[in-house]
């Protein structure tokens, strides 16, 4: 049989390692100007020009209650689109694009307990190391409720 | 045949005619001997027939035959237009509609008869539901009388006169040959104007047409039974045009006929021919004249038109927007002292791209008279269901709007107009009481404004009682009883756009639901216009809608606050003003200025978007105040900087910010930044 393989877009977020499904990814992109908008919540960076389109983007790291830390040089935003909802994630950098396999992810629950839980999805191992994987929709289902 | 493809077309179509038959309705009800208006209803009817029947809708073909039966009875003034047939048509055109929606939806025309209906129409035809029934079945093999098939003493079927006679004479010189081409369709040939359209382009390619009968405008408007003769030059023989059009579907017969010396000698001795020659000239002046005064009564008339998909207009927009983001960077990039030809070069591109918008915006627009024209039966229904006389008086129906604005602006007038019928106007005896003419009169208006178009609804009803809202306010808990003592007129209409804030006291079918002005007033203003109520008691109320004349492109203020970049919509701005802080004055802690004698209240920007700043504003001398106008209040929003007036595109912040406040947008500027749009509206 078969096993069911997926690729993923690995980023790396303070000192641990996390991934998105590849097909939620529609580019990674430099850091660049981002314009505040009032009245959002605290990890709504603001929006950007993306080629013409208006994206808002989040900082992962405020999102996922980590420290915040200054941009440099390795500073991406990865641009998702899920159902047709586009949003940007400033990730620390992004390092490589890791195929797989299903059976290998493993389900999080009750390793992790405090209230970004619903952002995780599960842990997988390749390579000898652990990568979190996230999930998306829950990272905006605050702003876009039918996305829970 | 899949006849899918064809589907948008016929909706489409459908509803454009379902409108023009609505108004010839209503026109007929008004003056029901008017046969120019009863042709317009057949005509209508039939068209609809041909269309559904062609697309296999065989109860919307079963309706519209019976209907064209009845109308045709009424052609003949053997049936006299009655307040019940204009009723029963009335319905026709309801079931028609509904068939209509439900093809939209499910692209069938689903299962409902309208049995009641039919026989309705049976019965004012006087030929008993039986017959009806009957006809119903065979709809779909109906007749229309033969053609005249006229022929003159020369043999032809065309009547030539003494010019055609010296084109005839010049082309036998130069050995053309000259056909009369007698064209019989089919029966059952449903898309004649098509047909015969297939069957011109086969002549064009091989001939030039002289003459035709009907005229080509005639058949392409399909104002011909089965049969039209023309009069081709040629180089080809008789033969070649029978195989060539023998060969089109749905041609029942071709009848070639050479033209001779000898026909038109005839002419020559016919000098009755040339009299009537003249007669048909004058005749046809006086129909030239009768077009121009159809015209001139604001009739319809049919301009060379394509139908484009609303969506490729949005391509086109944002392809527009992208240039002139483009352009406005390149004016900056200029602006370091670049040659003089790359400033001409920049100018020229920017009458180009406004110029192009100002085009593409045009293609866009839409008459408000699409919307409108649906109020006039609205009217007439309510106005029977209440047993009032109600008489609706529209204008500016030419005025053109936006189509995104056109196609959400129907349903918030459709309340106003409802509201005005039922709450404001009053019962005839109530208004002989108060020494009102018994009919009740509503207005409704269109007109531009600068860059705004207005709508007007106004009611000479009863107006608003003040005071019953003033209870209603306390009675509602929402404000204390000496509170509410002193809310201005104003401020008490204003609690009528609340949230299910209803003062008719019984809820009638129409409106008193709960739902009310304030649905209205949300989408009014997410179409980023402005709705404003005035009302004198016991004289009328008066409903003014502002809408933008476009959704897309404004010109607008860009400002500094703080360090940020924020844009304001010109169309709000009345002024800009500088203002010492020493002159802001406080009422009810609430920051205001006093230009030119009116109390203005301060919105501090910075404050209010959460702009944070190294100094405090107050260090500042001077404040640059920029006075906005929401509805006819004024507001001063205090900045630290102007930037200077640009055309802005309009982007939306997406799904993921769609609520957020303040903020009506975002545009992207010259240097490729994001700045945010001011929502006017909501912050003051």
């Amino acid at each position: 049989m078969k096993t069911e393989k997926k690729q993923y877009v690995v980023f790396r977020l303070a000192d641990e390692e996390y991934g998105a499904d590849i097909i939620k990814v529609t580019v990674i992109e430099r850091m660049m100007y981002i314009t505040r908008v009032p009245k959002t919540p605290e990890y709504i960076k603001g929006v950007i020009n993306l080629r013409g389109d208006i994206i808002p983007v989040m900082d992962l790291r405020a999102r996922l209650g980590l420290t915040e830390k200054e941009e440099d040089d390795e500073t991406r935003i990865i641009i998702f689109d899920i159902n047709n909802v586009s949003f940007g994630a400033i990730v620390d950098s992004v390092s490589e694009v890791l195929q797989l396999e299903e059976t290998k992810v493993e389900s999080t629950a009750g390793i992790i307990k405090d209230k970004t839980k619903d952002f995780i999805y599960g842990v997988a191992k390749a390579e000898s190391k652990l990568f979190t994987l996230l999930n998306l929709e829950k990272l905006i289902s605050d702003l876009v409720p039918e996305m829970s | 045949m899949d006849m899918n493809q064809y589907l948008d077309i016929f909706v489409e179509e459908s509803k454009e005619h379902l409108q023009s038959l609505n108004t010839s309705l209503l026109e007929l009800e008004k003056e029901p001997g008017n046969t120019s208006v009863i042709n317009e209803i057949f005509r209508v009817a039939h068209t609809l027939k041909g269309m559904a029947s062609t697309m296999g809708f065989t109860h919307m073909t079963a309706l519209t035959h019976d209907m064209e039966d009845v109308l045709d009875g009424v052609r003949s003034h053997r049936i006299k237009v009655s307040s019940e047939v204009v009723d029963v048509l009335f319905q026709c055109l309801d079931a028609l509609e509904s068939y209509v929606s439900e093809i939209v939806s499910s692209g069938q025309e689903g299962q409902e008869e309208y049995g009641d209906i039919i026989a309705a129409l049976a019965k004012i035809n006087g030929s008993g539901a039986e017959k009806s029934s009957q006809k119903t079945k065979s709809a779909q093999d109906w007749t229309i009388g033969e053609n005249s098939e006229e022929v003159y003493s020369n043999g032809l079927r065309l009547k030539l006169n003494i010019y055609d006679k010296n084109i005839i004479e010049k082309a036998l010189e130069t050995s053309m040959n000259i056909l009369q081409i007698h064209v019989e369709l089919d029966k059952k040939c449903l898309l004649k104007a098509a047909r015969a359209f297939i069957i011109f382009q086969a002549l064009d390619r091989n001939a030039e047409i002289m003459k035709s009968e009907p005229s080509v405008e005639d058949i392409e408007d399909e104002k011909f039974d089965y049969s039209f003769t023309v009069m081709v030059i040629t180089k080809r023989d008789a033969a070649f045009f029978q195989k060539e059009l023998n060969s089109i579907a749905e041609v029942r017969n071709v009848e070639t006929t050479s033209i001779t010396h000898e026909h038109i000698e005839m002419i020559q001795a016919d000098e009755e021919g040339i009299a009537s020659t003249i007669q048909h000239g004058k005749s046809d002046l006086k129909e030239a004249a009768n077009k121009f005064q159809k015209l001139g009564d604001g009739k319809k008339h049919t301009n060379k038109t394509v139908r484009v998909d609303i969506d490729r207009l949005d391509v086109l927009m944002n392809l527009v927007s992208e240039l002139i983001i483009t352009k406005t960077r390149l004016a900056d990039c200029g602006s370091g002292g670049k040659s003089n030809d790359y400033n001409q070069a920049v100018e020229n591109l920017e009458r180009i791209t406004t110029n192009l918008h100002d085009a593409v915006m045009k293609v866009r627009m839409v008459p408000v008279e699409t919307v409108f024209s649906r109020f006039p039966r609205m009217v007439r229904d309510i106005s029977k269901e209440l047993k009032k006389d109600i008489v609706l008086h529209m204008s500016g129906e030419e005025t053109e709007l936006d189509r995104t604005v056109i196609d959400e602006i129907g349903e918030p007038l459709i309340h106003i107009i409802r509201n005005s019928a039922d709450h404001g106007l009053e019962k005839p005896e109530k208004r002989k009481e108060r020494r009102k003419e018994e009919t009740g009169n509503i207005w409704l208006r269109a007109y531009q404004e600068g860059n705004n178009v207005v709508i007007e609804v106004e009611d000479d009803g009863q107006g608003i009682d003040i005071e019953k809202v003033r209870k209603k306010i306390v009675g509602k808990g929402l404000e204390s009883e000496e509170a509410a003592a002193d809310l201005t007129e104003r401020e008490i209409i204003q609690y009528l756009f609340q949230p299910s804030f209803s003062t008719a006291e019984k809820v009638t079918d129409l409106s008193g639901r709960g739902v009310g002005l304030d649905v209205v007033k949300t989408k009014i203003e997410a179409l980023g216009g402005t709705i404003e109520l005035n009302s004198t008691f016991g004289m009328g109320s008066k409903t003014i809608i502002r809408l933008p004349l476009t959704l897309a492109i404004i010109q607008a203020l860009l400002v500094m606050v703080g360090t940020e970049k924020y844009a304001i919509p010109l169309s709000y701005i009345r002024e800009i003003t500088d203002i010492k802080t020493s002159d802001i004055q406080f009422v009810r802690k609430q920051e205001v200025i006093v230009l030119r004698d009116m109390l203005i209240p301060l919105v501090r920007l910075d404050q209010v978007l959460e702009v944070s700043k190294d100094e405090l504003s107050d260090t500042n001398k001077l404040l640059t105040c920029v006075i906005v106008r929401k509805g006819d209040k004024l507001y001063g929003l205090t900045i630290d900087a102007l930037i200077g007036q640009q055309e802005i595109v309009i982007k939306s912040l997406g799904k993921l910010l769609a609520d957020i406040r303040y903020i009506a947008g975002a545009t992207i500027l010259g240097d490729g930044n994001v700045a945010l749009i001011i929502d006017v509206n909501s912050i003051v």
